[in-house]
C-alpha cells in the first residue's frame, strides 16, 4: 500500500513527524519500507500558457513558442516536445530555476533562436520515471502560479509492506484507523453524503450466487460526461499510490478503492443488454478481459453477466467489451459496488494467473458495510466532475450469507499466561476500543465484538496479539526461560555428521553447499538409466531435476573452479538425494566427495604426485576407523554408469552396501572436456553413522614375533582374499597382516605380481618358540599355493 | 718451591691454548699423569725434612686442585665449542614452508548452524531433521496456511507432477516433531528450504534454523528473553534488539527481530536502508491451530517458535555481501572459512 502522507494527514493528524510515525506503524506491523519526496527537487517552476507556437528557422523538431508566464512580457521558450500547443496549459523552468540541483536554467540560444527557459516534461521534474513529450496541466490551471504549489509537491509517499493478515489497511480510511488507535488520536473522515436520485434510471440486477455474493450494489448515471478530464488533485492522487489515470470513470472508482477500500467496477450500460446477472460461469463460456486476455471459464468462476453473457470476472478484472472504451463516448454508466467471497476471489484469481488492485482487496477481506457508502462517494465524485444525473441505489443482499459479527470471550488470566506479563485492564479496554471493538463485561473478562472490517480477528489469541501489538512488544520485559533441566540424550553408537565432516577439514577437503537441483544434461551422463524427479516450475532451464546423487553439484563445482584455475580439488557435500517417483520416492542423506589433481598440495622435497584411487580410500578408511567395525568393510568391484570399471569399487558392510568410491568414467570427463582423473565417492549416512561401543580386549603379555613373506601370484586373486585366506589358516595366531608392498615388472611373469605380507603372531597365553612359528608360516604358504598357486618369491 | 710455581703457570697457559680434547688431555699426562711433571713433586715429598713436609705437602696439592681446575674447566669449555659448532652444521632454514596435507574448511553455512545449533543445545534443545520434499498438509495446511490463504501466494513454491512439494520452510518439522513426541519438548530443526525466487537478494535455495518450545509455561516474554539472548551471544556484542509485530499464519502473536545494524552501529547506512536496523529472525506464540493438528491441548500448553536464515546471519557474522557466493563454492571463497 502506497500512498500520500497529505491524503493520509486529512484523515488523521498526529503530531509527530513522517519518520516518528512510519516507526510507530513498523513497529505494530504494518512496516513502512520506503519514504520517498513526490517530485524531484526543482525550484522557479511555474505554470505557463503557450500563446503561440511556430516552427524553429533551423530545426525541425524544434518549435518556438511565446509563453505567458503571468509576467509584463511573454517568454520566447524553444521547445522539442511534439505536443506543444497554442492554448496549452505547461510547466515552465524559467530563467533561474534549478532542476535536480544540478541544473540552472539561463537564458541561451538554441540554433540561434533566444530560448528564455524550458518547458518541462513530467519525468524532469521527477514525477514520472519516463514521459513522453512536456507534461500537459489542466486547462483551469492559475497561469503564473508555482507548480510546486499548484501540485502540493511538499508531500511524501509512504510505502507499507501490508501482512496478507491486515486487508482492512488497504485503504486510507484504514490505515487512518490503525494511526488514530495507535498514537491515540481522533480521525476526521470525509462525510459521505446520500445522494438522492435525480434520475429514474435504474437497470435490472438479478444475484444468482448470494452465497458468493452477498452483497451486490449498483447504481445508473446518465448524461455524464466520460471525457470530462480527471481533475490534477485525482490525478496526483492516484500517481502517488502508482495508479496511473485512465478517464475520469475509472479515475473515480480506484479513488474510492483507495481511499475506503472498496473496489468498484463501471460498466458502459450502452454496451449492456437487459440485466446484471451474478453467477457461476457455465463450462467452456470464455471472456476476454480488459487486458485483452481471453480466459476460460469454468463453474468455479463467479462472473458479472448480461443476457448475452460474462462481462466481468468477478472482483478480479472486468471486460474489454463492456467497460468505459478509449473514446470515452459513453453517456450512460452503470457503477458496481460489491462484497464477494475472499476465498472464492482468490482462489480465482490465482487459478487464471491474475493479481489485480482488486482481487487483491477482495481476497484479504472489504468491509461487507462499505458498499452503499462507496457508491454513494463515487456517485458525489463523478457528478461533480462529469456532471449527469443519479439514478436510485440498487441493492441485492443476501443477510445470511454477510460474514456475521463475530463475538468473543477475553480473558485477562489468558492473556498474562500467553505473554507472561500482566497488562493493565484499562489498558486492554482501551487498546481495544481505539480499534473499533466493542467489550461487555463477561463473567470471566470480556465479551468483546468484532468490527466487520477485521477479517484476521477469529480467536481469544488474536484480540491477545491487537493487545500486545499496540501496547508495545518493546514495553514487555525479557525473560530466560523456566524450563525443565532434562538432558539429552548422548548416544555412543551413533557417529555425528559434524565428527565425520571434521575429519575430512582436517583431511584437506574442503565443504561445498551446491543446489538440490541439478542440470539434467550433467545427471544425465552419470545415471543414465535412472528416471529424474522432475520440477513442474524449476527456476532456470539448467536446474530442472531433482538431484539423485551429489555428484553432479560436485561436477559443477569442480568446472566453476576449474575456470579460475584451480586444478586441485578436494572437496565434499552432505545432503540428500532423491531417489525414485511418487510413493516409493526415497529422500536419502549421503557423503559425497570429489578429489582431483595432486595428492598433495606443492610443496618442496617432494615430487607431483596425481592422486589415486588408494589415497581417497586412505580417506575414507580414517572414517569408517571410527565406526569401530572398520574390520568388516569390503570393498568390491563394481559397475556403475558414472565409473570407470577397472578403477572403481562398492563399498559393503554388514551386508549392507554403503556407497562407492571411484575414478569417473572416462567417456564422461571427455564429455565435459576435462583431461585429469577425478574420484568420486559417495556414502550412505544412515550406515556410516551407526557405530559401535568399544569392547576392550585383554592385552597378551607374550611377546609379539613378525615375519615377513613375499609370495607371487596371477593379478586376478586380490589382496583381500589373500589376506582373509592367512587369518583363517591361522588360527588366531596372526594377529595382524601388514601388506607392505606390491611388485610387478622384472623378474615377475607378466600376468602375475608379488605381494610382501608382514604377518604379526602372538599367543594370549605363552611366548611362541621359532617352531611354532614356522609351522605356522608353512602351514600359510602351502595352503596359498594349493589355494591360489601362489608361489614365495626368492 | 719458585720451580713449582713456574711449572703451574707453564701448565695453566697450555691448557688455555689447548684447542682440542686431545690436547687438553695430553698436558694433563704430562704435569698431573703418573709420570708427570708435578706427580714427581709428590714422589719427592718423602725426601724433604718432617718439619717442611707439611707446608711443602699443601704446596703441591694447591698446584695440583689448580691444574685439575684448569682442565677440567677447559674441557667443559671445548666440548659445548665443539656441540655448538654441530648445533651449527645441522641448522635448518624455518622458514621453509612445512610439508603434508592442507587444512580443509567447513562451509561457512554449516559453521553459523554449527554456531546456532550449539547456542540451543546448551539450553537443552534436541536437534530434529524433516523431509525436503513434503507435502501440502506438513508445509501449509497443518501450519494454518488452507489452501484458500492469500499467504499461499507469500512463498513461492517449487511443485512435483504428483502434487508434493519442496518445503518452503522448515516450520514443517514443528509439526512432525509435536505429532511424534509429548510436550515439554525443545527441538531445532535446521535445514534447507527452497523458494521460487532468484535475484540479487533470493536465491532458489537456502537454510533455516527453526526452534520449538512447548511445555505448560512458555510465554512471550520468555521468547523475547531467549532470542535477544542468542543474537547477543550469536554476535558476541550486547547489541540492541528490537521486536516488531508481524505475521504469520502459524504463530500469533508474531513477531520479526530486528538487531541494530552491525555496520554502522544503528546510526544508519546503506545496508540497513538507512533505518540502523536489520531484520534477522521470525517468531511467536504457536498458534492454537496448528496445537489442534497435532492434538496438542492450547489450554494446558503453551509454545513459542521461531525461524532465522542461516545466509542472512552468516552475511552478516563475516561481511558476505552477495547471497549467491555461498553456492558458486569457489575455493577461494571456502579456503576463508577454516
Ligand atoms: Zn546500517
Amino acid at each position: 500500500m502506497k500512498f500520500s502522507e497529505q491524503w493520509l494527514r486529512e484523515w488523521v493528524n498526529p503530531t509527530m513527524t513522517r519518520e516518528a510515525l512510519s516507526e510507530e506503524l513498523s513497529m505494530v506491523g504494518l512496516e513502512v519500507d520506503h519514504i520517498a519526496p513526490v517530485a524531484g527537487v526543482f525550484k522557479q517552476v511555474l505554470v505557463g500558457h503557450v500563446k503561440s507556437v511556430e516552427p524553429h528557422p533551423d530545426a525541425d523538431r524544434l518549435r518556438v513558442c511565446q509563453v505567458d508566464v503571468g509576467a509584463r512580457e511573454l517568454l520566447n521558450i524553444v521547445c522539442g516536445g511534439a505536443n506543444v500547443r497554442v492554448d496549452l496549459n505547461v510547466a515552465v523552468a524559467v530563467v533561474g530555476a534549478e532542476l535536480n540541483q544540478e541544473f540552472k536554467i539561463r537564458e541561451t540560444k538554441l540554433r540561434g533562436v533566444l530560448s528564455q527557459g524550458m518547458i518541462c516534461s513530467s519525468s524532469e521534474l521527477g514525477l514520472a520515471e519516463t514521459s513522453e513529450g512536456i507534461m500537459e496541466l489542466p486547462t483551469d490551471a492559475p497561469v503564473g502560479k508555482d507548480v510546486r504549489d499548484y501540485l502540493q509537491l511538499a508531500d511524501y509517499t509512504l510505502s507499507i509492506d501490508l501482512t496478507p493478515n491486515r486487508g482492512d489497511c488497504l485503504s486510507i480510511a484504514g490505515i487512518a484507523r490503525e494511526v488514530a488507535a495507535i498514537t491515540d488520536t481522533q480521525t476526521t473522515p470525509i462525510k459521505i453524503k446520500k445522494i438522492a436520485a435525480n434520475s429514474k434510471a435504474i437497470f435490472p440486477v438479478q444475484v444468482k450466487a448470494s452465497e458468493d455474493c452477498p452483497r451486490y450494489v449498483g447504481r445508473v448515471l446518465e448524461g455524464i460526461d466520460a471525457n470530462a478530464p480527471s481533475p490534477m488533485w485525482l490525478q496526483e492522487r492516484l500517481r502517488r499510490s502508482d495508479i496511473r489515470s485512465i478517464n475520469v470513470v475509472v479515475d473515480v472508482t480506484n479513488y474510492v478503492m483507495l481511499e475506503l477500500g472498496q473496489p468498484m467496477h463501471a460498466f458502459d450500460l450502452e454496451r449492456l443488454q437487459g440485466a446484471i446477472i451474478v453467477r457461476r460461469a457455465q463450462a467452456k463460456e470464455t471472456l476476454t478481459l480488459l487486458d485483452e486476455k481471453a480466459i476460460t471459464l469454468t463453474p468455479e468462476d463467479l462472473v458479472i453477466c448480461d443476457e448475452k453473457g460474462p462481462l466481468a470476472l468477478a472482483g478480479v478484472m472486468g471486460g474489454k467489451d463492456s467497460g468505459i472504451d478509449e473514446r470515452c463516448t459513453t453517456t450512460k454508466i452503470f457503477l458496481e459496488s460489491a462484497f464477494f467471497d475472499p476465498v472464492r476471489v482468490g482462489v480465482r484469481a490465482r487459478a487464471h494467473g491474475l493479481q489485480t488492485d482488486s482481487s487483491y482487496r477482495f481476497e484479504r477481506g472489504v468491509d461487507p458495510q462499505l458498499q452503499v457508502d462507496a457508491i454513494e462517494r463515487a456517485t458525489a465524485l463523478l457528478l461533480e466532475i462529469a456532471g449527469g444525473q443519479a439514478g436510485p441505489v440498487i441493492e441485492v443482499a443476501n443477510k445470511k450469507a454477510l460474514p456475521a459479527p463475530l463475538e468473543i470471550v477475553l480473558r485477562p488470566e489468558r492473556i498474562k499466561r500467553v505473554l507472561g506479563f500482566v497488562v493493565d485492564d484499562e489498558k486492554i479496554e482501551s487498546v481495544l476500543t481505539h480499534l473499533g471493538m466493542h467489550l461487555k463485561s463477561h463473567k470471566v473478562g470480556w465479551k468483546v465484538t468484532v468490527p466487520n472490517y477485521r477479517f484476521d480477528i477469529q480467536l481469544e489469541i488474536d484480540l491477545i496479539e491487537e493487545v500486545v501489538r499496540v501496547y508495545g512488544y518493546a514495553r514487555l520485559p525479557e525473560h530466560e526461560p523456566n524450563a525443565r533441566l532434562d538432558a539429552s540424550d548422548i548416544p555412543e553408537t551413533v557417529l555425528s555428521l559434524r565428527r565425520i565432516k571434521q575429519v575430512l577439514v582436517d583431511s584437506g577437503y574442503q565443504e561445498a553447499v551446491t543446489y538440490s537441483f541439478v542440470d539434467q544434461k550433467i545427471q544425465g551422463l552419470l545415471t543414465p538409466d535412472e528416471e529424474p524427479l522432475t520440477l513442474v516450475n524449476p527456476i532456470t532451464s539448467e536446474l530442472t531435476v531433482m538431484r539423485n546423487t551429489l555428484w553432479p553439484g560436485l561436477l559443477k563445482t569442480l568446472l566453476h573452479n576449474r575456470a579460475r584455475q584451480q586444478e586441485r580439488l578436494r572437496l565434499f557435500e552432505a545432503g540428500l538425494c532423491f531417489r525414485g517417483q511418487g510413493d516409493a520416492l526415497q529422500q536419502e542423506r549421503v557423503l559425497a566427495g570429489l578429489v582431483t589433481g595432486n595428492a598433495y598440495p606443492e610443496q618442496w622435497g617432494m615430487c607431483d604426485e596425481a592422486v589415486d584411487f588408494f589415497h581417497v580410500k586412505g580417506d575414507l578408511e580414517r572414517l569408517f576407523a571410527m565406526t569401530g567395525h572398520s574390520h568388516e568393510y569390503e570393498w568390491r568391484k563394481c559397475e556403475h554408469s558414472a565409473l570407470h570399471p577397472g578403477r572403481s569399487a562398492e563399498i559393503w558392510g554388514n551386508d549392507e552396501q554403503i556407497g562407492y568410491l571411484g575414478a569417473i568414467h572416462p567417456r564422461i570427463t571427455q564429455k565435459l572436456k576435462i583431461n585429469q582423473e577425478i574420484f568420486l565417492f559417495q556414502l550412505s549416512l544412515s550406515i556410516l553413522e551407526k557405530v559401535g561401543v568399544p569392547e576392550f580386549k585383554e592385552l597378551s603379555k607374550f611377546p609379539a614375533i613378525r615375519r615377513d613373506i613375499a609370495i607371487v601370484v596371477d593379478k586376478s586373486i586380490t589382496a583381500a582374499k589373500i589376506r582373509q585366506k592367512v587369518l583363517e589358516i591361522s588360527g588366531n595366531l596372526v594377529k595382524n597382516v601388514q601388506l607392505f608392498d606390491v611388485y610387478s615388472g622384472a623378474g615377475i611373469a607378466e600376468e602375475q605380481r608379488s605381494l610382501a605380507l608382514g604377518l604379526t603372531l602372538q599367543h594370549p597365553d605363552k611366548t611362541l618358540v621359532d617352531d611354532e612359528v614356522n609351522t605356522v608360516i608353512e602351514r600359510i604358504v602351502s595352503s596359498l599355493k594349493q589355494e591360489f598357486n601362489a608361489t614365495l618369491r626368492n | 718451591m719458585q720451580e713449582l710455581q713456574d711449572i703451574v703457570a707453564k701448565a695453566q697457559a697450555a691448557v688455555e691454548s689447548a684447542q682440542d680434547l686431545q690436547q687438553v688431555d695430553a698436558i694433563r699426562v704430562q704435569y698431573l699423569g703418573k709420570k708427570g711433571e708435578i706427580t714427581e713433586f709428590l714422589k719427592q715429598l718423602n725426601n724433604l725434612p718432617a718439619a717442611e713436609k707439611p707446608q711443602a705437602g699443601k704446596a703441591v696439592n694447591v698446584a695440583k686442585q689448580t691444574l685439575q681446575q684448569a682442565v677440567q674447566a677447559r674441557t667443559i669449555l671445548l666440548k659445548e665449542q665443539q656441540l655448538q659448532a654441530e648445533l651449527e652444521a645441522q641448522a635448518i632454514d624455518v622458514t621453509l614452508p612445512g610439508k603434508g596435507q592442507n587444512m580443509g574448511s567447513l562451509h561457512p553455512i554449516t559453521r553459523t548452524m554449527q554456531r546456532v545449533s550449539d547456542y540451543f543445545s546448551k539450553l537443552g534443545f534436541d536437534i530434529a531433521e524433516g523431509p525436503e520434499i513434503e507435502d501440502e498438509y506438513h508445509n501449509f495446511e497443518a501450519l494454518n496456511i488452507p489452501e484458500t490463504h492469500p499467504a499461499r501466494a507469500m512463498c513461492d513454491t517449487f511443485y512435483f507432477p504428483d502434487g508434493k512439494l519442496l518445503r518452503t520452510h522448515t516450520s514443517p518439522v514443528q509439526i512432525r516433531v509435536m505429532q511424534n513426541l509429548e510436550p515439554p519438548m525443545r527441538v531445532i530443526a535446521p535445514g534447507r528450504v527452497y523458494r521460487c525466487d532468484y535475484d540479487l537478494t533470493h536465491a532458489p535455495m537456502f537454510h533455516q534454523l527453526e526452534g520449538l518450545m512447548v511445555d505448560e509455561t512458555v510465554t512471550f516474554v520468555d521468547l523475547k528473553g531467549i532470542l535477544t539472548d542468542f543474537l547477543q551471544h550469536f554476535f558476541e556484542t550486547d547489541l540492541p534488539v528490537r521486536f516488531r509485530a508481524s505475521y504469520f499464519p502459524f504463530t500469533e502473536p508474531s513477531a520479526e527481530a530486528d538487531i541494530a545494524c552491525v555496520y554502522c552501529d544503528g546510526q544508519g547506512c546503506r545496508v540497513c536502508s538507512h533505518t540502523g536496523w536489520l531484520e534477522v529472525l521470525g517468531c511467536g506464540m504457536v498458534h492454537p491451530n496448528v496445537f489442534k493438528h497435532c492434538d496438542i491441548d492450547s489450554e494446558k500448553y503453551l509454545g513459542f517458535a521461531f525461524g532465522m536464515g542461516i545466509e542472512r546471519l552468516a552475511m552478516l557474522r563475516y561481511q558476505i555481501n552477495d547471497l549467491r557466493i555461498f553456492f558458486e563454492n569457489d575455493v577461494r571463497f571456502l579456503e576463508q572459512f577454516k
